[in-house]
């Protein structure tokens, strides 16, 4: 059965990171792990590309496409034609 | 460039309780109504809770009336600083998707609230799901202020201040049935008015049935799909409503058999297929708009979805409609 949410954009390289655990910190879907003295990815299908950890990595050890993961926004970018994906939620 | 500090007068602090009031939870209950809003907010700024002294904690939170009640109401009895920044009255998590729960704007309302003669300490916690718009290690850079993330609901924070360390639960975003439930009033009512226009416009078009029709397959997408969520089989949202829509279209179809027992079969059968081609349809589709609600869903993953599920929607919704318009036409 296809499943979309099975692939995204999380990039993580292992030989950057620090050690400061704020992926772990960050991460509300409990994607990353300590393990020893490294951050390990025990979750990457979790992914759900909301940003904080790559924001949060002082050596650019992460990198992920996000944005919102909404589908009205998008279509609505689509029909309106701004490339700006924005949801308008309170 | 001017420094904020010199044109803004000494530090303001505002006073707030731990206590809601019935105008509080009156406010509640029109923003999860969706009315005005935009208009949830409460003044950005630094705020005392109780009596707080140098050494209290320093909370942030943006200011939306909903994120920054919920702080309050948690931290009882607890004497402290709330810094609420200007996120244009929208919720944390969206606000720092967007980035006005972010890194400038906390580095600018530190300097705008003198925050450094207010509080001895040098640190601020922030709800975890600020985390997407704030870079902890700019903030420690332009402000001196170090950044912790506390837990993610602000219900955990008196566990959380007990040790400062954060559980692997309070960490986790969940989507409770609770969560859900307060989700349904807005989209109903914003579905509402053209589904009450569609639907008394087909009760004298086509009869009672069809006008029912429109109305369950608005309330199912808008109501049942977001209460059922986690027991719908499949992944994808799409499939989800789909196999929602499926079930609600079921008994439209064999009304069609009920109602009318001695027409031709192929004109039951159109009909009949004409529920379980259109109803599914809109319910899938307003089933893939909720994934901007849930607390899960990536956008690379939406997207495929959307490009997967998309043109079977418009298929099978335009073959229904016009499969039910043409045996209107030939009764």
């Amino acid at each position: 059965m296809f499943n979309a949410y099975l692939e995204n954009t999380l990039v993580y390289d292992t030989k950057l990171c620090n050690g400061c655990a704020m992926c772990v910190a960050v991460c509300p879907q409990a994607v990353f792990e300590m393990n020893g003295h490294l951050a390990k990815l025990v979750r990457p299908q979790a992914c759900m590309e909301c940003g904080a950890c790559q924001v949060n990595c002082v050596t650019n050890a992460i990198t992920v496409e996000s944005g919102v993961g909404c589908a009205s926004a998008m279509i609505r970018a689509a029909l309106t034609g701004r490339k700006e994906v924005t949801c308008d939620c309170t | 460039m001017i420094d904020i500090r010199s044109i803004t007068s000494g530090p303001k602090i505002l006073q707030t309780t731990d206590r809601l009031m019935p105008s509080d939870h009156w406010d509640h209950f029109m923003a999860r109504l969706g009315v005005k809003r935009n208009a949830h907010r409460v003044e950005p700024g630094l705020y005392a809770l109780g009596n707080p002294g140098p050494d209290s904690p320093v909370f942030v939170t943006s200011n939306y009336t909903l994120s920054f009640d919920a702080l309050r109401s948690a931290l009882e009895g607890v004497d402290g600083y709330f810094l609420v920044l200007d996120t244009k009255g929208i919720n944390v998590w969206c606000a720092a998707g967007k980035g006005t729960f972010g890194t400038d704007e906390i580095v600018l309302r530190v300097m705008i609230t003198h925050l450094d003669k207010v509080v001895r300490h040098r640190k601020l916690i922030l709800p975890q799901l600020g985390a997407p718009g704030v870079a902890a290690h700019e903030v420690k850079k332009r402000t001196g202020f170090w950044v912790e993330y506390g837990p993610v609901r602000a219900t955990d924070l008196p566990g959380y201040l007990q040790t400062h360390m954060a559980s692997a639960d309070m960490r986790r975003v969940h989507f409770t049935l609770r969560d859900r439930l307060v989700l349904i009033p807005v989209d109903v009512l914003r579905l509402l008015l053209p589904m009450l226009a569609v639907a008394v416009i087909l009760y004298f078009a086509g009869g009672f049935i069809l006008s029912l029709a429109v109305i369950s397959t608005v309330l199912a997408g808008t109501a049942l799909f977001p209460i059922l969520l986690p027991w719908l089989p499949t992944h994808n949202f799409s499939t989800k409503g789909f196999i929602l829509g499926g079930l609600v279209a079921l008994p439209f179809a064999l009304s069609v058999f009920l109602q009318h027992p001695g027409w031709v079969w192929w004109w039951q059968a159109g009909q009949a297929l004409g529920y379980l081609l259109a109803m599914p349809a809109v319910i899938a589709y307003i089933a893939l708009n909720f994934t901007g609600s849930s607390t899960f869903t990536s956008r690379s993953g939406v997207k495929r979805e959307m490009f997967a599920y998309i043109p079977a929607m418009a298929w099978t919704f335009g073959i229904g409609i016009i499969l039910t318009g043409i045996l209107a036409f030939v009764r």
